[in-house]
Order: C-alpha cells, then sequence, then structure tokens
C-alpha cells in the first residue's frame, strides 16, 4: 500500500493521487499545529490548562465554526456566501421582534431558522436560476440583509428575550460542556456523514471538480447548489440563535465582520478555494487551533492587532507550507 | 518550519512581556476599552497607571478588541476572567450585550466598574460618568462669565448655539444653564439658536448673531460641532478679541481658535482623570473601602454612589492656552 502511494509522488505525474495525499498530510499537519499550539499554550500561561476555562474559551469561537460547517460544503461545491454574517444579523433580528411581540423560546428559535432559511433561498435562487456568481450575489446581499436589519433597529436594541431562551446561548448540558459546543460537536458529526458518506456529499465534489462534467453525469447541479445555499442559510440562522441568546440581545452591529472569521476558519481547514477539495475534519481541526491560538494569545494580552497579524500569518504558512514541501520534494527527486 | 518558530517566539515574547503578572500578590485590574489605538482611550490608560503607580499593589492590564464590537469585547474579558483578575473596568461597545459575560465575571468573585459609555446595571456595580448634567449647565455659564470678562466688559449679552431644537443632551444642559444663570447678575441670555450639528448651518447662525446682537460677548456652544463652527465665524468675520466662543469642544479641533484668540477657555472630559478614577474606584471596590453611597476616587475626591450605582467623576474640565496644546495631540 505504502508503496503505491509513494511511487506516484516521486514521478509527480499523478495529480489525482498526490491530491488525496496532500490531503492526509494536511490534517496531520493542522493536527500537530494545535498540539504544538496547546503545548505552548499550557507553558506561557499559568491560567490556560483549566477545564472552565477552556471551556469558556469554546464560545468565543462555537458560532463561528457553526456556519463554516456547512460552507465548507458550499465551497467544496465551487461556491462562496458572504451573507452569513448578515443573515446572522437579520435572523436576530426577526427573533428580537418575535419576542417583543410576547413569544416563548420555541417560536423565538423558530423564527431565526425560518429567517435563515429565507435568506439562505434567496442567495440560493438568485445564483441558480439568475447564473450571476455567487461572489456577486452575496456581496449584494452581505449589504442587503445588513441594510434591511438597519432599517428594522436603527438605534434601537431589542432585548425581552424570555429567560429560557438564555440557555441555549449560555447554558450547559453537562459539567464544563456548553449547550453550543455540544451542539457544534453533533452537527459536525452530521455533516461529516453528509460530506462523506453519502451520494449527497459525493456529488458536492463531483460539481466542485467539474460542474459540468457533473452536469452531463445525470446530476441536477442548480437544484444542488440551491440546497446548499439553503443549508448555509439555515445554519447562519442557528448561529444567530445561539449568538443572540449569549448575547441576550439584539444590535443591527450583531455579528459585523463575522463573514471572513468564518471563512478563514473554512480556508485553513484545508478546503480548497477553487472547489473541489476539502475535509469536515480539517474544518474542525482548523476551528480549535483558530480558537487555540486566538485565546492563547489573549490570555497573555496581546494586543488584537499582533493577533490579527498571526492569524494572517497562520493562514499564509498553514497554507503555503505543504505546497512549498510538494514543490521542494518534487525537485530534489527530479533529476 | 518558520511559521511554527514565528508562534513560538511570539508566545515567549508575550509570555516575557506578562511575566510580571503571576510573581506579585498585586490587584490586578483589567481596563478594557471600547478598541485600541484610539487616542482618548490611550489617554485613559495614561491616567490609570498613574493611579497604578500611586497606589504601589496595582497592575493595570490594559486591553480591549481590534474595533468597536461587543462580540471583541467579550473575548478580551472572556480572557480577562480566565486570568482570575480581581476587576474589570469597562467602556461598553454595548449597554446591554456584554451583561451576560460581565454577570458571569461577577459571579466569579470580580468586581465590575463601567465608565465612560456604561453597562446596564445588572452587568456592574458601579457607572463612572465622566461628568453630571449639572455640573456641565454650571460649567458652560462659568466659561461664558469667563469669556464676558476676558472681553473687557463688566457686564453683557450671550448666545448659545446648540446642536438641534430635539438634541436631548444639549436641551437639558441648557435648561441646567438656566437655572445657574440668576447667580450670574452680569450675563444677559440673548437667544439660543441652533445649528443642527451641521458645520455650515452652525456657521450662518453664528454669523446671524453676531449681526443682530452687537452687544454679544460671548457665544456658548455645548456642542463640538457648533463649537468650531462659531470660532470660525468669529473669526471670519474680524470679531477676534471682542466675541468669545466657548462651550463644549475637542482640544485637537480647537487648539489652532485658541491660539487665534478665538476662543480663551472651553471645557470636556479629561480622559487622563477618568482612567485614573475608574482604576480608584475599581481598587476600592476589591478592598472593600467602598460604601452602597459612595468611593475613593485618590486625588480626584469621594464619588456618591446613586441608588443604581451610577455616579458622577467631576465637573468638565477647562482648557484654555496652558494646556490646550498637550491634549490636542490626544484626542
Amino acid at each position: 500500500m505504502e508503496k503505491i502511494m509513494h511511487k506516484p509522488m516521486a514521478t509527480s505525474g499523478l495529480p489525482a493521487i498526490g491530491l488525496s495525499r496532500r490531503l492526509l498530510s494536511w490534517e496531520f499537519f493542522l493536527l500537530l499545529m494545535t498540539a504544538v499550539v496547546f503545548g505552548l499554550n499550557s507553558l506561557a500561561s499559568p491560567y490556560f490548562l483549566d477545564p472552565w476555562n477552556l471551556s469558556d474559551a469554546t464560545f468565543n469561537f462555537v458560532e463561528k465554526a457553526v456556519v463554516a460547517l456547512p460552507l465548507a460544503m458550499l465551497i467544496i461545491c465551487r461556491e462562496i456566501d458572504l451573507s452569513v454574517a448578515s443573515i446572522i444579523a437579520l435572523a436576530s433580528a426577526a427573533m428580537g421582534f418575535t419576542a417583543q411581540a410576547g413569544a416563548g423560546t420555541e417560536l423565538i428559535v423558530l423564527a431565526g431558522l425560518v429567517t435563515g432559511l429565507l435568506c439562505g433561498l434567496v442567495n440560493g435562487l438568485l445564483v441558480t436560476r439568475f447564473e450571476i456568481p455567487s461572489i456577486v450575489v452575496t456581496i449584494g446581499t452581505m449589504s442587503l440583509f445588513r441594510g434591511i436589519t438597519y432599517i428594522l433597529l436603527g438605534d434601537t436594541v431589542l432585548k425581552n428575550y424570555p429567560e429560557s431562551f438564555a440557555y441555549l446561548g449560555q447554558g450547559y448540558v453537562y459539567w464544563v460542556f456548553s449547550f453550543e459546543f455540544v451542539l457544534f460537536g453533533v452537527l459536525a458529526l452530521l455533516f461529516y456523514g453528509l460530506l462523506h458518506r453519502t451520494n449527497f456529499g459525493r456529488r458536492t465534489y463531483a460539481i466542485g471538480n467539474n460542474p459540468t462534467a457533473a452536469f452531463y453525469s445525470g446530476i441536477n447541479v442548480a437544484r444542488h447548489r440551491l440546497i446548499l445555499f439553503v443549508l448555509v442559510g439555515l445554519i447562519s440562522g442557528l448561529a444567530s440563535v445561539l449568538l443572540t441568546s449569549r448575547l441576550g440581545s439584539t444590535r443591527p452591529t450583531i455579528a459585523l465582520g463575522w463573514e471572513l472569521s468564518i471563512i478563514t476558519m473554512v480556508v485553513l481547514g484545508g478546503v480548497s478555494i477553487m472547489g473541489g477539495a476539502g475535509t469536515i475534519l480539517g474544518v474542525v481541526i482548523a476551528v480549535f487551533l483558530m480558537g487555540l491560538v486566538t485565546f492563547g494569545l489573549g490570555l497573555l494580552n496581546v494586543p488584537g492587532i499582533v493577533m490579527s497579524i498571526i492569524i494572517g500569518a497562520m493562514l499564509i504558512g498553514v497554507i503555503a507550507t505543504p505546497v512549498l514541501l510538494i514543490k521542494f520534494k518534487g525537485r530534489k527527486s527530479a533529476p | 518550519m518558520p511559521f511554527k518558530k514565528l508562534v513560538a517566539s511570539a508566545l515567549v515574547a508575550a509570555a516575557m512581556a506578562s511575566s510580571g503578572l503571576v510573581q506579585a500578590e498585586s490587584v490586578r485590574i483589567g481596563l478594557v476599552v471600547k478598541a485600541l489605538g484610539i487616542g482618548f482611550f490611550e489617554a485613559a490608560n495614561e491616567g490609570a497607571q498613574e493611579a497604578a503607580k500611586e497606589l504601589g499593589d496595582v497592575e493595570v492590564i490594559y486591553t480591549g478588541p481590534t474595533s468597536t464590537t461587543a462580540e471583541g469585547q467579550i473575548e478580551v474579558i472572556n480572557s480577562l476572567i480566565a486570568q482570575k483578575v480581581d476587576a474589570i473596568a469597562v467602556s461598553a461597545n454595548d449597554t446591554d450585550a456584554l451583561v451576560p459575560i460581565l454577570k458571569k465575571a461577577q459571579q466569579r468573585g470580580i468586581k465590575v466598574v463601567s465608565w465612560d459609555s456604561g453597562v446596564a446595571p445588572d452587568g456592574r456595580q458601579v457607572h463612572l460618568n465622566p461628568s453630571s448634567n449639572a455640573l456641565i449647565g454650571e460649567m458652560n455659564v462659568k466659561l461664558a462669565a469667563e469669556a464676558v470678562l476676558a472681553s473687557g466688559a463688566a457686564q453683557g449679552d450671550i448666545a448659545i448655539l446648540s446642536a438641534t431644537p430635539t438634541s436631548t443632551n444639549q436641551n437639558i444642559w441648557i435648561d441646567e444653564m438656566k437655572k445657574v444663570l440668576p447667580q450670574y447678575p452680569n450675563l444677559t441670555l440673548v437667544t439660543t439658536v441652533y445649528g443642527d450639528d451641521l458645520a455650515d448651518k452652525s456657521y450662518r447662525e453664528t454669523v446671524g448673531l453676531l449681526k443682530s446682537y452687537p452687544n454679544l460677548k460671548a457665544i456658548v456652544a455645548p456642542t463640538s460641532v457648533g463649537i468650531v463652527a462659531a470660532a470660525q465665524a468669529v473669526h471670519d468675520q474680524g470679531r477676534a478679541g471682542e466675541v468669545f466662543v466657548t462651550g463644549l469642544g475637542l482640544p485637537s479641533e480647537l487648539a489652532g481658535h485658541v491660539d487665534s484668540g478665538v476662543v480663551k477657555s472651553f471645557a470636556i472630559w479629561n480622559p487622563i482623570d477618568l482612567g485614573y478614577a475608574a482604576t480608584m474606584i475599581s481598587y476600592n471596590l476589591v478592598k472593600g473601602s467602598a460604601t452602597d453611597s459612595s468611593v475613593g476616587m485618590g486625588r480626584i475626591g469621594t464619588a456618591s454612589l446613586e441608588a443604581d450605582g451610577s455616579t458622577a467623576m467631576a465637573e468638565p474640565f477647562i482648557y484654555n492656552a496652558s494646556n490646550v496644546h498637550a491634549f490636542a495631540d490626544i484626542f
């Protein structure tokens, strides 16, 4: 088995096998990085290795991580959604008004999910029916959804959420494991199954690698994309439920600028921005890597500006290193 | 791998920078600002460091997010809670969104103070306002009296240039001014005009005032837009030295007008004092030397707390030729 894997690598003549080999090492590489960061953090700060502190730290990234899962599938399918943070804002506004009308927690959550789903549907229909590139559509809806939120809310704040609503973003299922965190774990398993264990997932890769070929193989490409956009919208609505519950209030600036950190997680996880490659496992590891780096630096009171420089360097470094390694290896073994 | 080295060296460097943090049994106070890199808050940190030096056993951790978001501040507060600081003094980006995380901080025994921009009462023990409405009104009248004296007259007419007729803050301050005016019989308030916080409208209203009231000695503008426009108008009309402009404004925008003599003095809160007082209050809460009705603020005095825990630091700080340039670099 090893031989078969190595032979084509040496000649670097078969890109398909080279790619899967690269992806395998990618997750290993990410995992190694995460372990290194974990070790450094525990050495650098006496407060790091504390179950409650680690649990608190997960709140900083779990909502973003939840959205990163369906977004990874969408990006593998050669599409993108830049409006996710604005969907979170609009869904939060919808929940705020539902709460103001005196609704209970179930109805509030439903309002958030439905709003997210509808936003995703708008994105998906614009992309598939009118064949506008998704980057253009979602740059537009990014401003549109956020703009509607501003018009609805102005400078007011909605905060009439019932007591029980707070559990979703602040409650704990067992010991240090928050509801948010457990939900992320469950969703990660579901999305792992969906992408790697079903026909739907295989079609996602097929479309991402070659949409035309996928179309002629009998895949309903438009419907597939529409479903993924709706899924991203729905999960953004879910993230909005968690975030709104954690903040206990809604303002139009909620989740401002989150789309880029979510996409950073996806790309860091090894999902090819050109589509066709990437795994849920990679994204999940990347989520923890980013979470650990920001929390560790936060414990040392490193200013946020320095932190974003480090995250940027990490993104470029992690993505460039495997590529450079392969190039370097290839050159050495070539005559 | 160069990248790993980078992270490692960054972590080590940061660890060395903050290694003083674990050794001493000092009171650690997290000073959380709206965003890093804002002159006003850098100045507040200067005041906080001054308080730390004066107290001796205090370490101030100056921190904040990169942009003025509630989510960013929550992340920062999360890491302060993890470090088990003794107190958090925060200028909030959101009155309500910070409440859950600050409640958690209080549950873990951390004292919470909000300053400058407040947090809802549930989320903090004390809120420190830079000043109070009554003190601001009083200060504006005092400045007007100074301006009239500067013009060489024993008594004179004054006018108010406000923001819009519906600006809540300005209306409250003008009411407070009117309450104090009877104590100054040499001042006659002739009118209040509204520049809508627009530079050009404020400018035109000022020109109108100068034409309609030839005995005008001072224009009081309790708005940072109005005061600049009024000073420019007085200067352009060649009335500098006869009519003085005063009120509330920013040193960086008014330094030039102080130099040209149109503005003798004006007022606004002093960010250094604000950071100093917030640190002192945090320290006193940690040490248990605060009561339900009052808390010490070091060299600034003692703050009396209202039922909801809010308090006012002091009357606005006066800026004139002697100090405006030093502060113009800050905000």
